[in-house]
Formats: C-alpha cells, sequence, structure tokens
C-alpha cells in the first residue's frame, strides 16, 4: 500500500510553463508532472527543449510563464553533458559536494571515498579530476551527485561524447543509483540507452511535448508524425 | 664611466652595503604590504562584480577599467592633499611615513587588481556557475569557490600588481617625500642618486629592482606552467 502511495506521488509538476530567451520561444505551454521513482528519458531533436525543461525544473532557468513545483535544490542533482569539474583532486570534487552542505571535512572525506569506490573510481581519489578521461570525468560528476542522495536526479545528455564503453559504464551507474528511490529525468539522443534507462518517454518538439507515454509503446507505436520522423531518422 | 658605475654598484650589491638593503627592505615591505591589503580588496570585489546582477554592476566595471590607468603622480597628489595636515585624514598622521606610501601603492594598484581579476572569476563563473548552483551554495560560498578555484590565475595577478608596486615612483615621491633612511625606496632613491650624479648607487639599486622585477616575472611565468600541468 505504501509502495503504491509513494509511485503514484507527484515529486514535480510542471503547468502551462513557458519559456523565452531573447524573443525566442523555448518551451510552450508545456505541462509535465513526474511520479516518484519514476525513469523518464526527454527524446526530441536538437533544439527540442530538453535542456531548457531540465534547467527550468532544477531551478537553473526561471520559467518566463506557468507554475514549476519541484524539490528544493538540495534535493535536486544535475549530471551536466560536460562535467563541471573543479581543479582539485577526484575525492576533494566528491567531497566539496558535502562539505558545501556543511558536513565536516572527515566526514565528507570518508563518504566521498565510498562514493567512488561505487562508482569504480577509487584508485583515482587523488588523481587531479581534469586528468581523468571522459568516461570517469562524468562518472566523477555521477559519484558527485549520488553523495546529496537526491529525491530527483536530472541527467542533460551525460554520455553525448563518450566512447560505447563509457557509455555502457555510466549507464550501469545510472541505472544501479536511480534504482533505490532517485526519480531519474534523463536528456538523451540515444534511443537504445532511453530503453534502457526509462520507462517513460517524453518526446519533445518545438518547445512542446507532442508525446508523452510508456517506453514500449513509443517505440513500437509511435504517434504523432515528428515522433515517427525523429525515430526514422535516427535510425538511419 | 658607465663601466665604472657599474664595478661600483656590483660591489655595493655583493657587500650588502647597508643603505642599498634598506632602502630595498622599505620598497619590500611598501609594495609587499599593498599587495597585501589590495588583494583584500581587489578579490572580494571582482568576485562580488563577476557574480552580481546589481544594476551598478556595469558601473562598476567601468570604473575599475577606467581605474588601471590612473596616473600615479595624480594619485600621489590626490593622497597628498588627503593625507596632508588640512586633509580629511591629516589626522592620521600618514604623510611622508611609510604608511602614506603604502595607501597610494594601495590605491594604485587595486583597480589593476580588481579589473583583471573580474575578467578571470567571471570566465569561471561562466564554468562554474551552473554547478554551483545546482550544487545550492550560498552566495558566499560561490565567492570563495570561485576565488579558490581561479587561486593559481589570481595569484599570477597578485605578482603582477607586486611588480606594478614596487615599479612606481611618482605617488611615492610624493606622499614619502623621499626622507633617507624613513621613506626611501629603490625608485625614489634611483630618481635622486642620478639627479646627484651618483650612478654607482642608482646603478645597483635599479639592478636589484630589475632582477626583482624579474624573478617574480619569471616566477610566476613558471608557477603558471606547473600548476596548470598539474592540475590540468
Amino acid at each position: 500500500m505504501l509502495e503504491a502511495t509513494q509511485a503514484t506521488a507527484t515529486i514535480a509538476n510542471l503547468e502551462s510553463v513557458s519559456l523565452v530567451q531573447n524573443g525566442v520561444a523555448i518551451l510552450r505551454d508545456l505541462s509535465l508532472s513526474v511520479r516518484t521513482g519514476e525513469h523518464i528519458a526527454l527524446l526530441g531533436a536538437n533544439g527540442a527543449g530538453k535542456t531548457s525543461l531540465l534547467r527550468t525544473i532544477h531551478g537553473l532557468t526561471i520559467a518566463t510563464s506557468g507554475r514549476v513545483e519541484a524539490p528544493v535544490a538540495s534535493e535536486q542533482a544535475m549530471l551536466f553533458q560536460k562535467p563541471s569539474l573543479l581543479r582539485r583532486s577526484t575525492l576533494d570534487n566528491v567531497a566539496f559536494a558535502l562539505e558545501a552542505r556543511g558536513h565536516s571535512r572527515r566526514g565528507a572525506l570518508s563518504a566521498a571515498r565510498d562514493a567512488l569506490d561505487r562508482c569504480g573510481l577509487y584508485a583515482f581519489a587523488d588523481r587531479y579530476a581534469r586528468t581523468l578521461s571522459g568516461g570517469e570525468q562524468q562518472k566523477l560528476a555521477l559519484a558527485r551527485a549520488m553523495i546529496l542522495q537526491p529525491k530527483l536526479l536530472l541527467a542533460d545528455e551525460p554520455t553525448a561524447s563518450l566512447a560505447p564503453r563509457a557509455v555502457f559504464e555510466v549507464e550501469q551507474l545510472i541505472d544501479e543509483l536511480c534504482s533505490a528511490s532517485t526519480t531519474l529525468v534523463i536528456a538523451t539522443h540515444n534511443r537504445g540507452q532511453a530503453k534502457r534507462l526509462a520507462t517513460r518517454i517524453v518526446f519533445m518538439s518545438e518547445g512542446c511535448i507532442v508525446e508523452d507515454t510508456s517506453s514500449a509503446e513509443f517505440f513500437s507505436n509511435p504517434v504523432s508524425q515528428e515522433a515517427i520522423e525523429y525515430l526514422n531518422v535516427e535510425r538511419v | 664611466m658607465i663601466a665604472e658605475a657599474a664595478s661600483q654598484a656590483l660591489s655595493l650589491i655583493v657587500s650588502f652595503d647597508a643603505n642599498v638593503m634598506a632602502v630595498v627592505a622599505l620598497s619590500l615591505q611598501v609594495s609587499g604590504l599593498a599587495t597585501l591589503i589590495g588583494a583584500m580588496i581587489a578579490l572580494p570585489l571582482a568576485a562580488w562584480v563577476a557574480q552580481t546582477r546589481s544594476r551598478v554592476r556595469e558601473p562598476i566595471v567601468v570604473l575599475l577599467n577606467a581605474s588601471m590607468g590612473l596616473p600615479p603622480v595624480i594619485v600621489g597628489l590626490v593622497v597628498y592633499l588627503l593625507l596632508s595636515r588640512t586633509g580629511p585624514m591629516g589626522s592620521l598622521g600618514w604623510l611622508f611615513t611609510p604608511s602614506g606610501m603604502t595607501f597610494a601603492q594601495v590605491i594604485l594598484i587595486t583597480p589593476i587588481v580588481a579589473a583583471l581579476a573580474r575578467q578571470v572569476l567571471e570566465d569561471a563563473d561562466q564554468e562554474y556557475g551552473d554547478l554551483f548552483r545546482s550544487l545550492a551554495l550560498s552566495r558566499w560560498q560561490s565567492l570563495c569557490a570561485l576565488l579558490y578555484e581561479t587561486r593559481f590565475s589570481l595569484l599570477v595577478l597578485l605578482l603582477a600588481g607586486f611588480g606594478r608596486a614596487i615599479a612606481e615612483v611618482g605617488a611615492v615621491m610624493m606622499v614619502g617625500g623621499n626622507i633617507a633612511g624613513h621613506t626611501r625606496v629603490m625608485t625614489t632613491a634611483i630618481a635622486l642618486e642620478t639627479s646627484k650624479g651618483e650612478l654607482a648607487l642608482a646603478l645597483a639599486l635599479g639592478l636589484i629592482l630589475i632582477a626583482i622585477v624579474l624573478a617574480i616575472n619569471v616566477f610566476a611565468h613558471f608557477a603558471k606552467l606547473y600548476l596548470r600541468r598539474r592540475y590540468a
């Protein structure tokens, strides 16, 4: 009963949200409800508004109109396409997130070591973060996000520029870390990734949500012309 | 004549002549302190300007950029007027003292450090701003983190500021008065000794000044190269 209640509870809700930047409509009268524990993939062509939607949920971008209800910033985490790493060691990059929340240095370092261990980066703890490979950097960003135990993880094409092996490893980590109680919203161009990580697909085009359905339904039976064209192009 | 002066200059340096060393020590003290105070004012100011969206931001940026070209003699004149007995800060008794010279140098180098640091910090804010907001850092935490992340570039800026301060002559001459054993620094001593025809002492001080400025720049250059490689 409790599980059923949690599964239907809404963690983020957007109502008639529009975003206009420099006179260009980025998001248009968009409504979306994200339920606790869901794994959602945002699909759509470049410029469809996926990143802006994530940023709006995360509070990095303020909607021009409409209503955005989301957990407070400290209960969310976001993975960026290009991981933003501090000029510090791998360990300090992770510990920084906790120290900023008032944790003691010792406690933060201890938790950071555990997080790095979970992400397979323990051996790199003392290495300077910016010398890590692209895949390792993204895993580090993931470790830093997850150490905060966010209720909602937003990921903006986190594997866009990674080699297949690194994509696989990052996906595995996201899947593992989000399997507990973390809700996931991931923007991706990778159809396979969307199938592997998400149970619900939100397909966007020109700032609007065109389709919002289950992953199986979307890939087997897309309804909108935009989605059909998008999937056909992706197949090519 | 130049060879003779150079030879005497070298002997003054090698023998650690007391007068020369006193002048060098005062120069380092005044400019070092001015750089430290200037940094304490300029860096937080630059970090605030880099992050703020306040309306006063643009006027401050323009003011800082314009202040980079402040003529030292004008600064000297203004500080002289401020510190003179009838001036608003006359009660401090800083005129013709190292404190007054430090004050003048702080006014000279603070805008330079602040303007250059602002650009460095603004670039860093573009790189880290989203991350800091994403991690829910407070304004103060973001500010401190930005300063920390740019520490190597800022260190180089401070060394440049110190180089500017120690090579300055106009303002310290006017505010310090070039009093022997009290407010005489390398640049003012060089000017005085040259006018007196004491080329050996002027040259000795000149060589030391050039060596200090060169050493600072060499250190700054290699420190930046090393740190950039180390921290990628």
